[in-house]
């Protein structure tokens, strides 16, 4: 084999992408293509090998980034794609919607001098190739005929728990509310963004290892978890509900016609299919959009609208510094001609006489001292109203964890509607752990994944001292 | 998949339906109300739970075909299935125990107050229930009715049966009549008959709840699409409702925000109806 010869100060390698006039048009076509294998080689050899890899750190599941990327150094994507699976099933998701410039890319040695490795790139291409070349779901072995654990939703955090437990032995039942899969992932995120084979197929995965999945069930509703452990013989339970209540923007004319909660513009489009033809789930969609908000699902939202034919602005009550979505998004947004106004925020809304809106006034604000976020703050300036012509509003200003099952289940403590958790994420009940948004509030994927991973750590724990315990008791009679 | 174990066609129009759901019908409660998805694809639509059953595993529910997925739930054959049911939603309907209830229910709303008029009276109260209907032949649910109140008096529009008015009149006459009013009142049906049951006992001053129906997608909370103005509040009608007291109610803006999707809707049943002539030829 010829010698590795390295070479960090090629460029870093730009995934090619749809035609931003092309895209637009194309709805649900994905706009970020993957690396070619030749762009995957160059990139991978930038790659330092450090010795102290703060990749493998900085990553929230501890992906052995570092040597996932020798192996395609070697040109053996099927072990860098094995040696992601250890850690994590999801490399597809995590490729296209990990804000990698927040976790792994941040920490890259290279990135101290010149762009950073772009991980989250090759990941994708690690995935894109199994995909390519062995189909389906790849052969986990696991055989699960230990304890139930029951999972409460099925976003990223409960997904990655039923990884780690499935994987051990346990057999794990996922409840979801709604009638598809993936949380967020399927309800939030545009299939512009995350395709839905994907998704899909990386769920997939799990069934494969013997998770068994339930749709249409809401527990607290349809089930209490006391049911769930006297009834149904569950030892354990993760909840992994997620921050699914939107805030509302508390102004005059939020129920106008035309005014959306980002959750249900995203739900009507992503989840029931509202841009296709024929699709029975309508959502109207005007002229003039703006998006109030700064994060991801202002950008979605905003994205969705363009695609939907409406000239769309983004308002947001900070500058762009401070705005909150994956940095590929914000760049893809722009690209999309979607327009941002920055230091505004919205007073009040306007409709005619059957109730539909046709005017916003906004404010002007100026950015002061650092607010409990770390980001400055916005502040009013006052007299500096003005108003514009806008037919559909889009609401993204943020959302509280899903009330549904603490409802149902007063002797959960919770602060501020949040679960609260101790350092295991067990909840105060026994035997009750909870991760990701609902303990959080909104966050990120991997994040999410992660407190799925620490849960399912603490279950294990949780459930073999109870075994050990039995055993002892077994031997004294 | 949830199997349909009984359907039974009410009027042309209406469809009673019965339906497997273990989980449901053991924590459903008067007042609640499912999710369905009659088909893959189809729109989710909320309808308000009729029944329950533990031991058999299923609820019962009434469907009234007024666009697109209604028509295709109520065409559902009896031996099918619907895709998806999700529930029970909501909160239940505050039963409580006062003396004398008058509910009132218009349309399909008939088939909506059965369980809560059951509860009321098994709470101890005198239930007096006034149903109306268009005309005579689509009165539904009879026997079932007296089954479950201590009276019911019907109304028809086109004064075919019973007393010949809405129900709303009724109840102003009855109360006009008797010199007597109930201690409470529940009232379910389409909206302008609730906007003017509210106007009506608040006039009378009778402490009324309204079962309200927005357009609703998740039913859980998440969406926030349902929001209905109570006294002044925004209020989720998925996991705060459906039921809220009458009086506080905007049903002005709950009129138009039901509207909203008028034109689509319109589209879609034309489009449904069409495709289903064209079978038929
Ligand atoms: C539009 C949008 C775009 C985003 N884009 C990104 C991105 O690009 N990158 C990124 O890192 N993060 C992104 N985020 C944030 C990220 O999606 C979340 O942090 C993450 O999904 C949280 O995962 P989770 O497992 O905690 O819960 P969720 O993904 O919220 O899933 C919770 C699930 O639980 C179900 N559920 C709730 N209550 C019950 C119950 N009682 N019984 C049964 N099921 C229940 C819900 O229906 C839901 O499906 C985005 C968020 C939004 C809203
Ligand atoms: C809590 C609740 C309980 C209900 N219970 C019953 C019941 O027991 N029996 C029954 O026949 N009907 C019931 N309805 C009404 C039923 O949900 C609507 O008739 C149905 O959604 C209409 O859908 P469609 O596609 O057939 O009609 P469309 O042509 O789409 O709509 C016709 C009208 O129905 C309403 N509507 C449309 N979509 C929805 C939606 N997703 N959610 C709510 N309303 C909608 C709107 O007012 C609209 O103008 C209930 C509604 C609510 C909110
Ligand atoms: S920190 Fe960067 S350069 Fe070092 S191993 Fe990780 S990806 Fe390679
Ligand atoms: S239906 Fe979505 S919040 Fe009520």
């Amino acid at each position: 084999m010829p010698p590795i010869k390295r070479n960090p100060k090629a460029p870093r390698q730009i995934p090619p992408e749809v035609a931003p006039n092309v895209r637009v048009q194309g709805g649900a076509v994905e706009v970020a293509g993957g690396f070619t294998t030749e762009q995957a080689q160059v990139e991978s050899l930038r790659c330092l090998n450090c010795k102290d890899a703060k990749c493998v750190e900085a990553c929230p599941l501890h992906i052995d980034i570092k040597s996932f990327i020798q192996h395609i150094v070697l040109g053996d994507v099927a072990s860098a794609f094995d040696k992601i699976s250890e850690r994590s099933p999801f490399p597809g998701i995590c490729g296209r919607v990990c804000q990698h410039e927040l976790f792994c890319e941040s920490a890259c040695l290279l990135g101290k001098k010149l762009d950073p490795v772009a991980i989250g790139s090759l990941e994708r291409f690690c995935s894109d190739h199994h995909r390519q070349f062995n189909g389906k779901a790849p052969v986990v072995k696991a055989n699960p005929t230990g304890p139930k654990i029951a999972m409460v939703g099925s976003g990223p955090a409960s997904l990655m728990a039923s990884f780690v437990l499935a994987q051990r032995g346990y057999r794990v039942t996922v409840f979801e509310a709604l009638h598809r899969l993936g949380g967020v992932l399927i309800y939030g995120v545009p299939p512009f963004r995350l395709p839905r084979e994907i998704l899909d197929s990386e769920i997939a995965r799990l069934e494969a290892m013997g998770v068994k999945f339930e749709t249409d069930v809401i527990v607290g509703n349809s089930v209490t978890l006391e049911e769930l452990f006297h009834e149904e013989g569950f030892e354990a339970v993760f909840l992994g509900t997620g921050a699914g209540l939107p805030f509302m923007l508390n102004i005059p004319g939020e129920n106008l016609i035309g005014v959306y909660t980002a959750n249900e513009f995203l739900t009507r489009i992503n989840l029931m299919n509202a841009n296709e033809t024929g699709a029975d789930t309508p959502v109207n969609i005007g002229k003039h959009t703006v998006v109030i908000g700064g994060g991801n699902s202002a950008m979605d939202a905003a994205r969705w609208s363009k695609r939907l034919g409406a000239d769309t602005t983004i308002l947001f009550r900070r500058g762009r510094a401070e705005l909150r979505a994956r940095a590929e998004e914000i760049e893809h947004a722009e690209q999309e001609g979607i327009k941002f106004e920055f230091l505004g925020a919205p007073v009040a809304l306007f409709g005619d006489e059957n109730g539909w809106l046709n005017e916003m006034e906004c404010i002007r604000m100026k950015l002061g001292e650092p607010d409990s976020s770390g980001r400055p703050s916005p502040v009013p300036i006052e007299g500096s109203n003005y108003r514009i012509p806008v037919d559909t509003v889009i609401a993204a200003v943020g959302q509280a964890p899903n009330p549904t099952l603490q409802r149902t289940t007063p002797q959960l403590i919770t602060n501020r509607g949040k679960i609260v958790v101790d350092v295991n994420r067990q909840t105060n009940m026994d035997k009750v752990f909870a991760g990701g948004d609902v303990v959080r509030g909104g966050s990120t994927v991997i994040l999410a994944m992660s407190d799925g991973l620490a849960a399912a750590d603490a279950i294990d724990k949780a459930l073999k001292l109870q075994q050990k315990e039995v055993e002892i008791v077994g031997a004294e009679a | 998949m949830n199997k349909i174990i009984r359907k039974q066609q009410l009027t042309p129009e209406t469809a009673l339906f019965e339906v497997e759901a273990p989980r449901i019908a053991k924590r459903w409660k008067p007042g609640q109300f499912i999710i369905v998805r009659p088909n893959a694809g189809s729109e989710r639509i909320p309808l308000t739970l009729v029944d329950g059953n533990k031991e058999r595993g299923t609820i019962t529910i009434v469907v009234q075909r007024i666009g697109k997925t209604s028509a295709v739930t109520v065409a559902t054959p009896a031996d099918g299935a619907f895709h998806d049911v999700v529930g029970p939603l909501g909160e239940p309907a505050h039963i409580t125990s006062v003396g004398k209830v008058t509910l009132l229910a218009g349309g399909v709303g008939v088939a909506e107050v059965l369980p809560v008029a059951k509860a009321f009276k098994e709470a101890g109260n005198y239930t007096v229930v006034l149903a109306g209907a268009r005309t005579d032949s689509l009165r539904i649910l009879r026997e079932e009715l007296l089954a479950v109140a201590d009276e019911v008096i019907w109304a028809t529009d086109d004064g075919s049966f019973g007393f010949a008015g809405n129900v709303v009149q009724l109840l102003q006459d009855v109360v006009k009549a008797s010199g007597e009013k109930p201690d409470l009142s529940h009232v379910i049906g389409p909206i302008p008959m609730m906007r003017a049951a509210a106007k009506a006992t608040k006039d009378l001053g009778i402490k009324t709840y309204a079962s309200v129906n927005p357009v609703m997608i998740d039913g859980t909370g998440m969406c926030g699409g349902c929001r209905v103005t109570v006294r002044g509040k925004v209020r989720f009608a998925c996991v705060e409702g459906p039921e809220f007291d009458a009086h506080e109610v905007d049903f002005e803006e709950l009129t138009r925000r039901t509207k909203a999707y008028k034109k689509q809707e319109v589209q879609a049943y034309e489009a449904h109806k069409c495709a289903l002539g064209l079978q038929a030829h």
